[in-house]
């Protein structure tokens, strides 16, 4: 059981550096027009960031029941 | 780089020393009236002092104040203020049975001193491919950072010496990684924090002489949290402390509500020997713990050292994090 506990710490790591990744590269740089204003563009920024670590949990949750389901049930 | 190298070792030394002087006078007055517990992983009827939290707060307290007359910045002034503050939160918990949503509530305010100080910057960093700016969207991370890592350090003080032991791991672990990012002020700060949790480890281990209480967790997480804001090593600090976060994880997908831990049904039970074992109540909450014991029962010394492994293997990541900031892909 340690192992599997172990292997998910990992894939959480990667999940994190990933993620990072995703916010750097795409969501980081968006911008509009500079008609439209700036808490628009931090609102776009918030909810697309909200929604990554949605995904992130979401994943980590199958994860987590895939990993563990055969020894604990709950 | 002399005056730093002497400041580390002086408070060091007094964060160590004064909670391992302090911690034995606290025993005996907490014992002589009868401030005790009763420790539910022994047989027997083992009475254990609580809250070791006030010898926590002398030592970190003394030890930061000392550091900032060495260095007076408001990143450190943000870093005593904000221990202050979770230390009092945790010691109406420990006095008062309060909510489930009362320290996620009230350590959201103890994040005030570090926006009223402007201890922060707004850049968000991450390791191979570098920073992003998002003012907005840091103001709502910082205010949450404390309550998540109050309330997670706070989670897994369920056995003797894991919450001292974790966070000691933990903060060696996120002040090398500021030392390599060269942070060396707030590496020190995280010296701080590293020493205490040691010295109060020393009374904490198996078999416990005294327990931290929730002021003493609660305190320890406030203090990591303030060091991450302040540092700018947030996903570092994170990645540190993944096993408590996975307890946290587990813990809410299971029972799905933010709710007091004394409200749950508790997720192991003991075999006649007195070890560990998953229980067997339905609706029973999931915890790191709870996986541990899954295959077969442990001891409640053995849960610890697995604990404190997964901690070790969290603290080597964060460090390679670290040294991946300074890449770029």
């Amino acid at each position: 059981m340690a192992m599997k506990i172990y292997s998910f710490i990992f894939v959480m790591w990667v999940l994190i550096i990933i993620g990072g990744g995703l916010v750097v590269v795409f969501v980081g740089p968006i911008s509009f027009s500079k008609d439209i204003e700036p808490i628009i563009t931090s609102g776009v920024k918030v909810f697309l960031a909200l929604f990554l670590i949605f995904i992130w949990v979401f994943i980590l949750t199958k994860l987590k029941n895939w990993v563990f389901k055969t020894e604990v049930k709950s | 780089m002399e005056e730093k190298i002497i400041a580390a070792i002086i408070v060091s030394a007094i964060a160590f020393v004064s909670i391992y002087a302090f911690t034995p006078i606290l025993i005996k007055f907490l014992e002589k009236r009868n401030l005790t517990v009763k420790d539910a992983n022994k047989k027997g009827n083992v009475m254990i002092p609580r809250p070791g939290g006030i010898s926590i707060l002398i030592g970190i307290v003394a030890s930061e104040i000392t550091l900032y007359f060495f260095f007076p910045i408001s990143e450190i002034l943000a870093i005593i203020i904000t221990s202050i503050l979770g230390f009092s939160v945790g010691i109406i918990d420990d006095r008062k049975v309060m909510g489930g949503w009362f320290k996620p509530v009230t350590l959201a305010f103890c994040a005030a001193p570090i926006l009223l100080l402007g201890a922060y910057d707004s850049n968000l960093d991450f390791p191979l491919f570098g920073s992003v700016k998002i003012p907005s969207l840091y103001l709502a991370l910082i205010v949450f950072m404390i309550p998540i890592t109050g309330n997670t350090f706070n989670s897994i003080d369920v056995l003797n010496g894991v919450v001292s032991g974790f966070t000691t791991i933990a903060s060696f672990a996120l002040a090398i990684s500021l030392f390599i990012l060269q942070n060396y002020e707030i590496g020190i700060a995280c010296l701080c924090l590293a020493f205490a949790s040691l010295a109060f480890y020393k009374y904490h281990k198996f078999p416990s002489r005294i327990f931290p209480g929730d002021s003493g967790a609660v305190m320890f997480g406030a203090t990591y949290g303030v060091i991450a804001i302040v540092g700018e090593v947030e996903v570092i600090a994170a990645i540190a402390i993944l096993p408590a976060i996975i307890n946290s994880f587990l813990f809410l997908s299971s029972v799905k509500r933010i709710v007091e831990h004394r409200e749950i049904k508790n997720p192991t039970s003991h075999t006649d020997d007195f070890k560990l074992k998953s229980t067997d109540e339905n609706y029973a909450p999931i915890s790191l713990v709870r996986l541990l014991v899954a295959k077969k029962p442990l001891s409640e010394k053995q849960i610890c050292n697995e604990v404190l492994k997964l901690a070790m293997f969290s603290g080597v990541l964060a460090i390679i994090t670290a040294f991946m900031m300074g890449v770029k892909i």
